[in-house]
């Protein structure tokens, strides 16, 4: 498997060390010109776009090329990030993984299900990350950001998030923030039912980070993800802080509460189910996005780190 | 997409998986005429979006004209966990020997399609003993999957090769329609080892509808559901009367929750999207009007890239064309809050720092009123 934090970020010694190309898949229409000036803005180094049609042009200060396979070998580029509308996603997925992308952000909303299994199997076979589909993306505070998330409310410092919902990262690491918990990286993993980097990779992909002195997990009701989490915490003895979030307490039943993976059957889905499993990993439930920095104070002691 | 058991039957049989004799009405009078056509016994079933409508007394056995007077009126009215009738299926009773448990559904966990069977089918998935679980990729199953299935769960000669028919063409349907579950339970063997669909449960991928036309008929979206999905929202309608509206479906969760919590009852679940400009909020006010049991509106917005002066200028227009005269609760975190604040005063929008506040705040005045 291909290393997170050295796509993101590299080797010291590295030409492009802390500034790695980003390529933006869809970067001519109005949301993906938007995001992808914050990201300037933030100092991602975002060195191509790629839409059908415009090759050739310059946006925004960037080049335009038709093709990812072009817009790759002009730039070496081993991220990029998707900005078109879910209908088009499959084949501008299919295009960026084919041309040696190796981390994949997929912003778009509403992917069909069939569309992100195809992707998934795709990735597994070319070794590549991909984060989403629904994901407002991957930020390193201070280094990197790869999506759509503001950039106010991160600071830098050693607490990974791991998200499942977009704004409730935001509002979880404001709250962290405010109370001193810098991050050392939030990673959406996006609110579908199938996740490119489903919660259990995201945790293996950053837990032994050395930047890291403790993770929250932030879920919401449906699938299975946080019951099978917690089960992987204890299996693999880990042993640094763990604090959860999980929204959707008071949803109904079979009712889809807005992210389409989010809807609970029976008690499959359920945070009864999440938060009973979380009990036995050691893990506390926060009630309320406020009080997650207060359960982490509480975990991480005395050796807690500012 | 959930679809009801009689439109699910209309899939199975497009695809001959072997279906009972019915025929499907909304009111008596059509009944009557459906009644006279499949003949005395038959069962009354209430197509509704909901499990356990046996123990409800939502499907009944009707033997005469008699019972069928009382009884089709009766199931009409029937409300399951909250769902209505939204139909009447009159199907021809079959004669049972055996029922099974079939299903192949989106395994999110493994992120794979999955087939769960078993020899014991007829009750809900929870309690359904034995169960034979395959994992099979995108979903397709061969003949050889479908035959050591059909074995594990103790099937044979007529019923299995039946069976390993039935199920292929449900994984077919699974493929082509994008289902993220394709249930038979009970799949029945009947007297004659003939294998039967007795009843059908399908749910599409909604993010694949764009790609199924001709499944929109089965749609069926409440005119606020249809105007919320145009404007990009989600909306989900609850029993309360305190609107809840937000940026983005985690934070909105979590805004029902913190309510429910503090004792609030929540109205709706509606989310504008990751994005909140006055537009959107604007087009929300107008949704939540529509409500009649809207006693207050809650507003938690995380605002970040957004200014909050924009939200604040949808909630001004909003009163200003008397689209809302109910209170309002918000919380708009992001630039320019004081600004803001500063131009909601005097009016029924009430700004709060945190969520906690304002939900306090909208508890406070909701009991008030009773």
């Amino acid at each position: 498997m291909v290393d997170l934090f050295e796509l993101l970020i590299g080797k010291e010694g590295d030409k492009d060390y802390k500034k790695k190309p980003v390529i933006v898949q869809g970067i001519t229409g109005k949301f993906g010109s938007f995001h992808t000036q914050q990201m300037l803005a933030y100092g991602t180094n975002v060195v191509a776009g790629v839409t059908p049609g415009k090759g050739g042009q310059i946006h925004e200060g960037i080049p335009i090329y038709e093709t990812m396979s072009e817009a790759v070998s002009a730039t070496g580029a081993k991220i990029s990030i998707i900005f078109v509308p879910a209908k088009f996603f499959l084949s501008a997925a299919v295009e960026a993984l084919e041309s040696g992308i190796k981390l994949l952000v997929a912003i778009p909303e509403h992917v069909p299900v069939k569309d992100a299994l195809t992707i998934v199997e795709l990735a597994k076979k070319k070794d590549a990350i991909v984060v989403g589909p629904n994901t407002p993306g991957i930020i390193i505070p201070g280094i990197i950001k790869i999506g759509i998330m503001p950039a106010s409310p991160f600071k830098e410092g050693r607490i990974a998030v791991i998200s499942r919902s977009g704004t409730l990262m935001y509002e979880v690491s404001h709250n962290l923030s405010v109370a001193n918990f810098g991050q050392s990286i939030c990673f959406g993993i996006g609110g579908d039912p199938v996740n490119g980097t489903p919660l259990i990779q995201a945790f293996d992909t950053i837990r032994d980070g050395a930047n890291i002195d403790g993770i929250v997990v932030v879920g919401e009701i449906g699938g299975d993800a946080e019951e099978m989490l917690a089960q992987h915490i204890i299996d693999t003895k880990f042993d640094k802080p763990v604090v959860a979030y999980i929204a959707g307490r008071a949803a109904p039943k079979e009712k889809r509460m807005g992210h389409a993976g989010a809807i609970v059957y029976g008690n499959y889905g359920s945070a009864e189910s999440k938060v009973s499993m979380y009990a036995k990993a050691n893990v506390p439930v926060a009630k309320r996005p406020a009080e997650v920095p207060m359960l982490l104070a509480g975990k991480l002691g005395k050796g807690r780190i500012k | 997409m959930r679809l009801l058991e009689y439109q699910a039957k209309s899939l199975f049989s497009e695809y001959n998986i072997p279906i009972p004799k019915g025929l499907t009405s909304t009111d008596i009078v059509q009944g009557r005429k459906d009644a006279a056509v499949l003949g005395f016994p038959f069962v009354i079933k209430a197509q509704m979006a909901v499990g356990g409508r046996g123990k409800a007394g939502a499907i009944q056995k009707c033997q005469n004209a008699d019972e069928f007077e009382l009884k089709y009126p009766d199931i009409m009215q029937k409300v399951v966990k909250g769902e209505k009738t939204k139909a009447i299926l009159l199907e021809k009773m079959a004669d049972i020997k055996k029922e099974l448990y079939l299903s192949l559904f989106l395994n999110r966990g493994k992120r794979c399609y999955t087939i769960i069977a078993s020899g014991e089918g007829g009750v809900e998935i929870e309690s359904v003993k034995n169960q034979i679980i395959r994992e099979v990729g995108l979903g397709n199953v061969d003949a050889k999957t479908a035959e050591e299935v059909g074995k594990q769960m103790g099937l044979k000669d007529k019923p299995l090769t039946q069976f390993i028919d039935i199920l292929q063409k449900l994984a077919k349907i699974t493929i082509e329609k994008e289902a993220e579950l394709a249930e038979i339970n009970p799949l029945a063997v009947l007297g004659d080892d003939s294998v039967v669909a007795l009843d059908g449960k399908v749910i599409i991928d909604d993010n694949a509808m764009f790609r199924h036309e001709e499944l929109r008929k089965f749609q069926e979206v409440s005119e606020l559901e249809e105007r919320a999905e145009k404007s990009g929202f989600s909306l989900v309608e609850l029993d309360g009367n305190i609107a809840v509206v937000g940026n983005g479906a985690g934070l909105v969760m979590s805004t029902l929750d913190m309510l429910s919590d503090n004792g609030g009852k929540p109205a709706c679940f509606l989310d504008v999207g990751g994005g909140a400009t006055t537009d959107t909020v604007y087009e929300a006010l107008t949704l939540i009007s529509k409500m009649k049991k809207v006693k207050g509106i809650l507003v938690n917005l995380y605002g970040g890239i957004v200014k909050t002066t924009t939200v604040a200028t949808a909630f001004i227009k909003a009163y200003e064309d008397k689209v809302i005269d109910l209170p309002v609760f918000a919380r708009m975190s992001g630039a320019e809050a004081d600004k803001s604040k500063e131009m909601l005063k005097g009016s029924r929008t009430k700004m709060f720092d945190t969520i906690e506040e304002a939900i306090n705040a909208a508890v406070i005045e909701m009991n008030k009123n009773g």
